[in-house]
């Protein structure tokens, strides 16, 4: 552990490299986290189906590739049918759970996640894919710092779909309905809002972003149907640690997730990168409470 | 009360009579299927029996065993069959189809042995029907020699009667040490000096593997510069890598299965990692030169057996005839997986053990067994006091120009090693 301590600050360049792959894969964590959070925030459900549809996107986007259309021309279409299937899911199964207690919601989105699973297993294999984008690497720092372009490519579609996502909850009709209906869907109701509807375009809207986030983990990492529980639990952990509703938090969160496995991967060994993102979940739920107890005592 | 306890009792005396009644005769058809005990060998015949996966999970690999284990008896019974005290006798297999299931193997097995008088077997397909095939093996004191379970678990148990032909998983990829001491020495360096990078999935398989690393760097006192395990998932060994190209070791060796080689070589690529030496386990499996093309150039892939090895033998000549043999016999094969050859050399084994020997008795045939030392066409056959065969080294193949060439052990090597790596990012 010293010693790999030792490497970072005997080549301060190796820095660039884990903050650079950090932030790229952050970014994408960012995605599908968003998603999860608009469905938990507005619905209240919790999808445990989050990263199954991550793979989903992904596994669509390699399947377009084999017939010759490149990944990012791809998202579009993968976008256009994961939120078709959202809403397809959420007609068949979501909407008979969305009033149910938290138990049998968590169940039902458990039971999606598998049938997917299987039904990937199914129809592509257990083999483990990737979309092969084309895009070179560059040297910096000579050689100690590769810099990807595919992952710059991502960082900014990433970005740049997060923002349109924003943009759209904060000025389209719909985008103030699902926040009207998060505030208070009784009242939203009453206003002549379609709540119905309003959680029916939520939920496709998530399966349509995590699609997309699949696009990208295609060519940035590999896609297998059984990967989508690690992608799930960093959701989870993204939108916990940064508390519901707090989008530019879910932002900061997913990023510097990123950054942290990257650097516990390099410090403590590969085989930590993964128990990051919980061990800091729960350094951010003490410290939360540490936090509730002093304003319950100011209360009082 | 009596209304209901009457038919009831009626029912359980005619059960009971109906039972006792199949009891016997179940009893009396398993005394007239048991056979004699002298049924290993039939007249002219000597009698090897088999539980093998031909439906179930391992299937496909399971009829490759077969064919193999055919194709050696075809060939053996052509040639004269086994000599034993001056006669000839035929050889002939009987097969139970074990659904790729360790119960139902093991179960087959006792019936094989038991029923059937069957006294000499031949391995199933994979590790975990083999680990199941062994304890019934060892309590019957049947000497089994298996062609398909490479989990280091079958040879620290002490079984006597358990002996097989290939590599067992810690030797995947310890030949690579050898061959960087070798290129180490060639440079006028010292194999002590040599510094190697270990990244591991933490699963049994791939932990045997790095215990024979381990152990055979320990031979040459090398240095270990990482030793990292993979994620879970497997999906991003980025940060290990990066240390690797920070500490520019000498040798970097992976295994986590097909998973875990699709990662690395992906990443590798994306890196762009310079390392001169790079071995991984998997690499025909997960398909590295039809998805990496030129990047993945260099790598250094473990196999049991390759056609174009130069070892050879008096029974189906060099590995290339075997190959030809197999494809000719075999319809639907355009590569011979090693799994059918290792099979042959089993029954291979059976052979000269049974010459060896000059007899039948199960004791001295398994003498014979564990006192061989011969040269086949899939390698040679030497076995340790645990079973396993520590004469045939694994064999490295390295990516050439997107083909696999077999470049160590030196001795069997059909095209030379490239070094340092050349791959193209």
């Amino acid at each position: 552990m010293f010693d790999n301590l030792d490497l970072l600050a005997l080549a301060p360049a190796l820095n660039i490299q884990l903050l650079l792959d950090g932030l790229f894969v952050g970014a994408i964590f960012v995605l599908a986290a968003y998603g999860l959070a608009l469905v938990w925030g507005v619905m209240n459900v919790k999808n445990l189906a989050q990263g199954e549809f991550v793979i989903m996107g992904g596994y669509f986007a390699w399947h377009l590739s084999t017939f010759g259309i490149h990944p990012i021309a791809s998202i579009p279409i993968v976008f256009a049918i994961m939120f078709a299937f959202g809403w397809a899911v959420y007609l068949a199964i979501i909407r008979y759970v969305i009033s149910r207690d938290l138990f049998t919601s968590l169940l039902a989105t458990f039971g999606i996640a598998l049938v997917v699973q299987q039904a990937l297993n199914l129809a592509y294999g257990p083999e483990v894919r990737t979309a092969e984008s084309g895009f070179t690497s560059h040297a910096l720092f000579g050689g100690l710092v590769t810099v990807a372009e595919i992952k710059i490519v991502s960082f900014v579609l990433s970005i740049g779909l997060a923002a349109a996502v924003i943009t759209f909850m904060k000025t389209s009709r719909m985008g103030q309905a699902i926040r009207a209906t998060a505030q208070d869907p009784r009242a939203a109701k009453i206003m002549g809002i379609d709540t119905e509807r309003v959680y029916a375009f939520t939920y496709a809207l998530n399966a349509a972003i995590c699609g997309a986030a699949g696009v990208l983990v295609s060519m940035i990492w590999v896609i297998q149907p059984f990967y989508g529980i690690p992608h799930s639990i960093r959701a989870f952990v993204i939108v916990t640690a940064a508390g519901l509703g707090n989008i530019p938090g879910v932002i900061v969160t997913g990023l510097g997730l990123g950054v942290a496995e990257q650097y516990s991967g390099f410090v403590l060994g590969a085989e930590f990168q993964q128990a990051t993102p919980l061990i800091l979940l729960l350094l951010v739920l003490i410290w939360r409470q540490v936090q509730m107890a002093r304003h319950r005592q100011v209360v009082q | 009360m009596k209304s209901i306890n009457t038919p009831v009792k009626a029912w359980n005396s005619i059960g009971a009579r109906t039972f006792s009644g199949l009891v016997l005769a179940g009893a009396a058809a398993g005394m007239i299927a048991a056979g004699p005990a002298s049924a290993k060998v039939d007249g002219d015949t000597i009698i090897l029996g088999s539980a093998i996966s031909l439906t179930g999970k391992y299937s496909s690999n399971g009829i490759d065993t077969q064919n193999g284990y055919d194709l050696a008896v075809k060939k053996i019974n052509e040639m004269g069959g086994v000599k034993v005290g001056g006669k000839s006798y035929k050889l002939k297999i009987q097969y139970y189809d074990d659904e790729s299931t360790p119960a139902r193997t093991a179960q087959l097995l006792e019936r094989l042995i038991e029923q059937d008088g069957v006294q000499y077997i031949l391995g199933p397909y994979s590790s975990a029907t083999t680990i199941a095939a062994a304890p019934v093996t060892e309590k019957y004191q049947v000497p089994m020699i298996e062609a398909e379970g490479a989990s280091r678990a079958l040879f620290n148990k002490g079984y006597k009667y358990l002996f097989a032909v290939l590599s067992t998983s810690e030797q995947y990829l310890a030949s690579a040490v050898g061959l960087a001491a070798e290129i180490a020495e060639k440079n006028g360096k010292n194999p002590a000096d040599v510094r190697v990078a270990m990244v591991f999935e933490n699963d049994a398989f791939s932990l045997d593997v790095r215990a024979g690393v381990v152990e055979d760097m320990k031979k040459f006192g090398m240095k270990t510069v990482i030793d990292d395990k993979m994620p879970a998932d497997l999906s991003d060994i980025s940060a290990t890598l990066t240390k690797v190209k920070a500490l520019k070791p000498d040798l970097l060796v992976i295994s986590g299965h097909n998973k875990g080689a699709v990662t690395a070589a992906r990443q590798m690529q994306e890196l762009q990692v310079q390392v001169p030496m790079v071995a991984m386990t998997h690499c025909e499996g997960a398909k590295i030169v039809q998805q990496f093309g030129a990047a993945a150039d260099g790598y250094l892939c473990p196999t049991q057996w390759a056609e174009t090895l130069s070892y050879s033998d008096g029974y189906f000549g060099s590995a290339a005839d075997y190959d030809k043999l197999f494809k000719s016999t075999f319809e639907g094969y355009s590569n011979v997986p090693y799994q059918a050859a290792q099979a042959s050399a089993a029954v291979i084994v059976w052979k000269e053990a049974f010459e060896a020997a000059n007899a039948f008795e199960t004791d001295k045939v398994r003498d014979a067994i564990a006192a061989t030392d011969t040269e086949t066409f899939y390698g040679p056959i030497k076995f340790s006091e645990a079973g396993n065969n520590l004469a045939k080294p694994m064999v490295l193949r390295q990516i050439q120009g997107g083909e696999y060439k077999v470049v160590a052990p030196s001795k069997y090597a059909s095209d030379s090693l490239v070094w340092p790596r050349e791959a193209m990012y």
